[in-house]
């Protein structure tokens, strides 16, 4: 009767793997708290109605990132414990009986369901069967994308040379490259930059006609190679914009890295082979440092922060400096486009971790639909998935290698940088912190398809048909994840200030594990209610009703509601 | 994308020189003479002509000419060709120039002499081509010297530098002047309760409900027991009869005096100490103490605990010391400085200690809050002179515990009775006469930032904004009001009488700051009221609320008895700890041991965290590291770098502002549609247009920026000493295993 109380709720296609009873969790901020373990192939669900109102933890076994065993000594008879290390900056610890019998059973489970891929089994995306109302796989079509930029005009051409994602792997099919640039050429270009990631267009400026265009690093080589194509096709990119003479490529790496990479066959542009063309480096670190300061972050944040050295431990991390570093790398890419008039090109290896980073951002500042819902959904899709952001390699789904070094939460810093826009413009996006926060959630959960896989080559053939996409589940309750101080700056760019001053932690997101760090509807105050005023008044006003004594009560909202998937503690 | 915005915005090319002053050629003001508006009572000392004031943006050579005056109230710097009327800032101070700087607000002078910044004091031998002052609200002037004659230049600066720096006679305050000089306006309707009357400190306990315990006394009448005690007080109840003698020994110390009730009975007190060396008066206390055990005591369920603020909280010394460094952080000489500072903050910030002190009273002020909330205990607060600290927690502990000091006036009373008729020395404090550096701390300033934080963690539950505490906090700066220029009630009593005599006319009047006409426009003034409160809930809810409270008062009432059992020992023990307190030795762990104290505390703030914030009943600060924030509009307002243009709190005001006009509106048609009678106009609401075109910094930025370019940092890195390695790593040809 108890275990029914303390059953697990299940989404269709969820099925129940082992159920155990008398297991303790030990949470670091209410102590140790006995109930009733679940875990299906989607998720870990731990329920206890001892707790007034009871306790549950409902974790999705896609943020694990590591499971041990470990022996602990001061819970009686529960001395057997599994430390779970979750990829949403926190840790769980279980404790259980020695002699129950499914002690092994519980281990075994959680293993081969938390790292279905190294165990030969399917994510749990393939078999999640929830129906929504609207078709997230809807929302980004590159051609419509294009058009609504403008795209194709006299200068660029849509492509279908990479339809078969031979002459670039990572690349989507549907590519946008100058006009007058022949097949043949682009075959040369491929052949010289890494992986075949040539220059196609990410955004042009609707007056100016200045673009930005992404790719990879020129495979230099020591030697110095050059590659005649590879001139005469940066040439044409700032040909095609009548406003400028220069071409800025912006290197994302520091100087004397793109340099060294020279050895290893990579390099930067050299500047005697590309006239009137400026290079500029960024100086953002890599994947690595990147990795090491998430890691850094969550020792101080989880599961306790120390208050009396809060400054100097975030200083410390060196996290706000990188993101200090990429919002002025994207100001500094705006800044060139809006006044400059001016074409870039950026890169930085691959093209596919700080270039994503830096294109999307700099959209984001210079053109205002990518700050509705709808918009940054398409931007994510366009930037992010179709261009090979290694999704499946950075965040490692459903993979049990911890240690990976290819690991690295480069999306995550993305959605931080736009987390801080919204707190330095808080009516210049339509979607609020719920919405960024439920991206960053199933960017880990494999609840839906729409992060699985690296690039669009792998997606194409199965995702759209045997998953479900984020944006179905989104887009089917708007509400929940508008802003409601929303104003349409329409043509109006937004340059946040780089500035450590402006900067903050993103508590919400990365302390929200901590009671005392409650997340809080603080951009709405409780105010939706008055904001709908003018909406009721015109329909009390249609049906002619009295309004002596209208209320308004802006009575404290409960704070974040978060819905039937978000993830609770 | 922008050419509309850019277009609409015509250049003004007369106003900025884009030159640098030595190329000018100096043109004399064409005829037009440039004069300074002075005040009634305002003297003008000393002008230099062609001062050249650099435009601070960019650090180039950017700038006007204009005349520099120095007067007995400000130094003014008046441009020759005056802008343009568009350029109107919307939030204009009617007292205060946008290049005015009050002699108090001068916070420090600098000359540069070959390109070398010195501090300029006392007397000069040789005088800087360059003059730079930093004032108190965080302005920095730039002023070029080099084209003014040297007869003006020396005037000017050694007059600066004289009428800023060197000790001032209390009389020789520009208040005198200038309410000698002001006509006398008829005293205008303020409903901020002043305190300085037997009849506002008695509603104020019948406001609280203390009146069943407590007493307004009128034993100070003409000073005759202690020049430090306002005119009325609140103590005990038959308080003073039992122990009258001791308070005239003891000129007013140790007398517990009442700064508020709880809504369940509990009161919150203050003590000024005994001065440690006074021994003999060790041979008082049991009299004394007997006294305050009577009455307090007396209702067999209360308790007092007491609690020593000096050896609780950080000295006034580690305040000052805090808020040196802090404020050093905010004064920027250009925009190469500020990404200087960019780089290192928060080292920078984490050394000056100033967010740590806040985080440490507020969490104080909690620790009380849950004794007199939770444990219906009275705390009596015991401070030196009782006027420091001990305003600062009673102040906070008021604000968090009762939502009448988060409406204006409520704050405004509040201000009143803990600080200004309190005996707050706020001469000393802000060292207005330039006396002593010693006495010295910037305690209000402190409790404004505190008050700050909590505005900005719940801006619902405050009638005012964060503008309102930024001009407050400018106030403290402008002789013209008397409210923050006094050490205590009895120093402006004697003062005021004595000029009245001299001045032979009809006693004049000082002005106080909580007149804001005085300093804003209607327009301006709105914008100190935040659009976002949350009216007071209808009356049928508090009925509600009552009759809660009254069953939780049952309830709660034998639990604490049973608590405080051995009533008269339990008393005992805590006398021993305040004889030996008022001995001077200092203990520092008082009455609960502190990891009794601390767990209480604990369970009291997470609980509360835990529910739904209701804006007008208790409300506690999140004092996790994290939640203390820099008062971004005071300390940056005038830094050009640090503008977001369309960003800010300020757009979702502007937002606000908006619909509730339409609310209104529509509001206003159906009303027209329904009687046919015309309906009286609605309150004006400020109009905020084109959001996307304010300036974070709203209402402050009057330095507009001149270019829609992005600020971008001018030095961005530090060396990564321990992720060197990292770095260096590769992650340019990453193998996708599994990926192909």
């Amino acid at each position: 009767k108890l275990a029914q109380m303390e059953e697990a709720p299940l989404y269709p296609g969820e099925s129940i793997k082992v159920i155990a009873k008398d297991v303790m969790y030990i949470c670091p901020f209410m102590g140790a708290i006995s109930g009733t373990l679940t875990v299906t192939d989607y998720r870990l669900y731990i329920k206890s109605i001892e707790r007034d109102p009871p306790f549950v933890l409902d974790v999705p076994l896609g943020v694990i990132s590591r499971v041990e065993k470990i022996v602990a000594q001061s819970h009686g008879d529960n001395s057997f414990g599994i430390e779970i290390v979750c990829k949403d900056m926190r840790n769980l610890r279980l404790a259980y009986k020695q002699e129950e019998q499914s002690r092994l059973e519980i281990f075994e489970n959680l293993i081969t369901r938390a790292f279905p891929v190294s165990n030969g089994l399917p994510l749990f995306a393939f078999s999640y069967k929830e129906k929504f109302p609207v078709n997230g796989w809807q929302v980004y079509d590159p051609m419509a994308e294009y058009k609504r930029q403008g795209l194709p005009n006299e200068s660029w051409k849509i492509s279908r040379i990479n339809s078969t994602f031979e002459l670039c792997d990572t690349y989507p099919a549907i590519l946008v490259v100058p006009t007058s640039v022949k097949d043949d050429d682009l075959s040369k270009v491929a052949a010289f930059r890494t992986k075949g990631r040539v220059p196609v267009l990410s955004w042009i400026h609707p007056e100016s006609q200045a673009t930005i265009t992404r790719c990879s690093q020129p495979l230099v080589e020591p030697n110095d190679k050059h590659c005649s194509e590879d001139e005469k096709y940066l040439q044409t990119i700032m040909d095609a914009n009548a406003q400028s003479h220069m071409l800025i490529i912006f290197d994302a790496r520091q100087n004397s890295v793109a340099v060294t990479n020279k050895v290893k066959g990579g390099g930067c542009e050299n500047k005697s082979s590309y006239p009137n063309v400026e290079l500029v480096f960024l100086d953002i670190h890599n994947i690595n440092v990147m990795r090491e300061s998430l890691r850094k972050l969550k020792e101080i944040v989880y599961p306790t922060i120390d208050e009396d050295r809060w400054l100097a431990n975030i200083d410390s991390t060196h996290w706000l400096e990188y993101i200090k570093m990429l919002l002025t790398g994207a100001v500094r890419i705006a800044d060139k486009i809006e006044s400059g008039k001016t074409s870039v090109v950026v890169h930085c290896g691959d093209g596919w971790d700080r270039t994503a980073q830096l294109t999307s951002l700099a959209m984001l500042m210079l053109d205002s639909y990518y700050r509705t819902i709808k918009g940054f959904e398409i931007l994510i899709e366009k930037e992010w998935i179709s261009f090979g952001h290694q999704f499946a390699v950075r965040v490692g789904h459903g993979d049990d290698d911890h240690a990976d070094a290819e690991r690295s939460p480069i999306f995550l810093q993305f959605i931080d940088c736009v987390w801080q826009m919204t707190r330095q413009f808080p009516a210049a996006f339509e979607f609020n912190e719920l919405f960024l926060v439920t991206i960053l959630d199933h960017l880990y959960s494999c609840l839906f398809g729409t992060f699985l896989f690296n690039c669009e080559q792998e997606r194409v053939k199965q995702i759209s048909t045997k998953t479900v996409s984020l944006w179905s589940y989104v887009n089917s309750q708007l509400d929940d994840f508008t802003n409601p101080f929303y104003v349409n700056y329409e043509h109006h760019v937004l340059y946040p200030v780089a500035s450590l001053n402006y900067l903050e932690l993103w508590v919400n997101y990365y302390v929200r594990w901590n009671p005392r760090m409650r997340p809080q509807v603080r951009q709405s105050w409780g105010l939706m209610p008055l904001l709908l005023v003018p909406s009721l008044l015109l329909t009390c006003a249609h049906w002619g009703f009295a309004s002596g004594n209208l209320v308004l009560d802006p009575s404290p909202e409960s704070p974040a509601s978060t819905g039937p998937h978000a993830l609770s503690a | 994308m922008l050419s509309k915005a850019a277009g609409g915005r015509p250049a003004k090319p007369s106003f900025v020189s884009y030159v640098s002053p030595e190329e000018i050629h100096i043109r004399e003001p064409a005829g037009k003479e440039v004069n300074p508006y002075l005040l009634p009572g305002e003297l003008l000392l000393c002008e230099a002509s062609t001062v050249f004031k650099y435009v601070q943006e960019d650090g180039s050579n950017r700038g006007t000419y204009g005349k520099l005056v120095c007067t007995n109230f400000k130094v003014a710097f008046l441009g020759y060709e005056s802008a343009s009327d568009d350029n109107e800032p919307q939030f204009k101070n009617k007292v205060i120039g946008e290049s005015d700087i009050t002699l108090h607000c001068i916070d420090q002078i600098y000359g540069v002499y070959d390109e070398k910044k010195k501090s300029l004091y006392g007397q000069l031998k040789k005088y800087p081509e360059k003059l730079i002052i930093y004032s108190k609200d965080f302005r920095v002037f730039h002023f070029c010297l080099r084209c003014t004659k040297e007869e003006e230049v020396k005037r000017i600066v050694s007059g600066i530098v004289h009428h800023s720096q060197t000790p001032k006679l209390l009389k020789r305050l520009f208040l005198f002047s200038y309410a000698s000089a002001a006509p006398n306006s008829p005293d205008a309707k303020n409903r901020t309760v002043m305190f300085d009357t037997f009849k506002d400190w008695h509603e104020e306990l019948e406001r609280t409900k203390g009146n069943v315990k407590y007493e307004v006394v009128s034993v100070n009448e003409g000073y005759r027991v202690s020049e430090k005690l306002p005119l009325y007080f609140v103590v005990p109840k038959s308080f003073l009869k039992s122990v009258t003698e001791s308070i005239l020994v003891h000129q007013g110390r140790g007398i517990p005096i009442w700064c508020w009730s709880c809504h369940n009975g509990a009161a919150l007190l203050k003590m000024s100490a005994f001065p440690k060396e006074q021994d003999d008066s060790a041979l008082q206390m049991p009299k004394l103490l007997d006294g305050i055990y009577k009455t307090i005591h007396a209702p067999p369920y209360e308790v007092l605990k007491m609690d020593d603020l000096s050896s609780s909280l950080p000295s006034l010394q580690d305040i000052q010391t805090a808020y040196t460094r802090f404020k050093q952080l905010f004064l920027i000489d250009n925009s190469i400085h500020f990404w200087d500072t960019d780089v290192k903050w928060f080292s920078l910030l984490e050394s000056t200690n100033w967010l740590e002190i806040i985080r440490r009273c507020l969490k104080k002020s909690v620790e009380v809050v849950e004794q007199l909330e939770r444990q219906t205990t009275n705390v009596l607060l015991i401070e030196e002179n009782a006027s420091d600290l001990c305003c600062v927690i009673s102040s906070l502990v008021q604000v968090m515990m009762d939502s009448y000091c988060r409406t204006k006036f409520g704050f405004q009373s509040l201000i009143q009775k803990e600080w200004v008729i309190g005996g707050h020395s706020f001469l000393d404090r802000c060292n207005h006469l330039r006396k002593s550096d010693k006495e010295e701390a910037p305690v209000f300033l402190l409790f404004l930032d505190c008050v700050w934080q909590l505005v900005q963690q719940y801006p619902p539950a405050f009638e005012f904004t964060e503008t309102y505490l930024t001009v407050l906090s400018d106030s403290l700066y402008i002789p013209i009001f008397s409210t923050f220029f006094f050490n205590s009630q009895h120093q402006k009593d004697t003062i005021v009488s004595g000029e009245s005599h001299n001045a032979q006319s009809s006693p004049f009047r000082l002005l106080t700051v909580w007149d804001w006409s005085v300093q804003f426009e209607p327009k301006a003034q709105a914008l100190l009221n935040n659009p976002l409160y949350a009216e007071k809930p209808k009356p049928d809810k508090s009925q509600r609320k009552t009759t809660r409270f009254k069953h939780h008062r049952q309830l709660s009432l034998p639990l604490t008895q049973t608590k405080s059992s051995p009533k008269r020992g339990f008393f005992r023990e805590e006398t021993d700890h305040l004889i030996k307190n008022i001995l001077g030795k200092r203990i520092s762990k008082l009455i609960n041991s502190s990891e009794e104290l601390h767990s209480n505390f604990r369970e009291f703030y997470d609980s509360w965290h835990c529910k739904p914030v209701d804006f007008h009943g208790l409300l506690l600060p999140h004092i996790e590291g994290p939640e203390i924030k820099v008062w971004t509009q005071r300390y940056l307002r005038w830094i050009p770098e640090a503008q977001l243009l369309g960003g800010g709190t300020v757009a979702i005001a502007t937002k606000f502002l908006d619909v509730m006009e339409e609310v209104q509106k529509l509001q206003k048609q159906m009303d027209e549609e329904h009687s046919q009678t015309a309906p009286e106009d609605a309150d004006a609401v400020p109009t905020l247009r084109n959001s996307a075109r304010l300036s974070s910094l709203f209402p402050f930025a009057l330095l507009q920026r001149h270019s829609l370019k992005p600020v971008l940092p001018t030095s961005t890195w530090k060396d990564l000493e321990d992720e060197e390695d990292l770095a260096k790593r590769d992650d340019e040809f990453v193998e996708l295993s599994g990926a192909d």
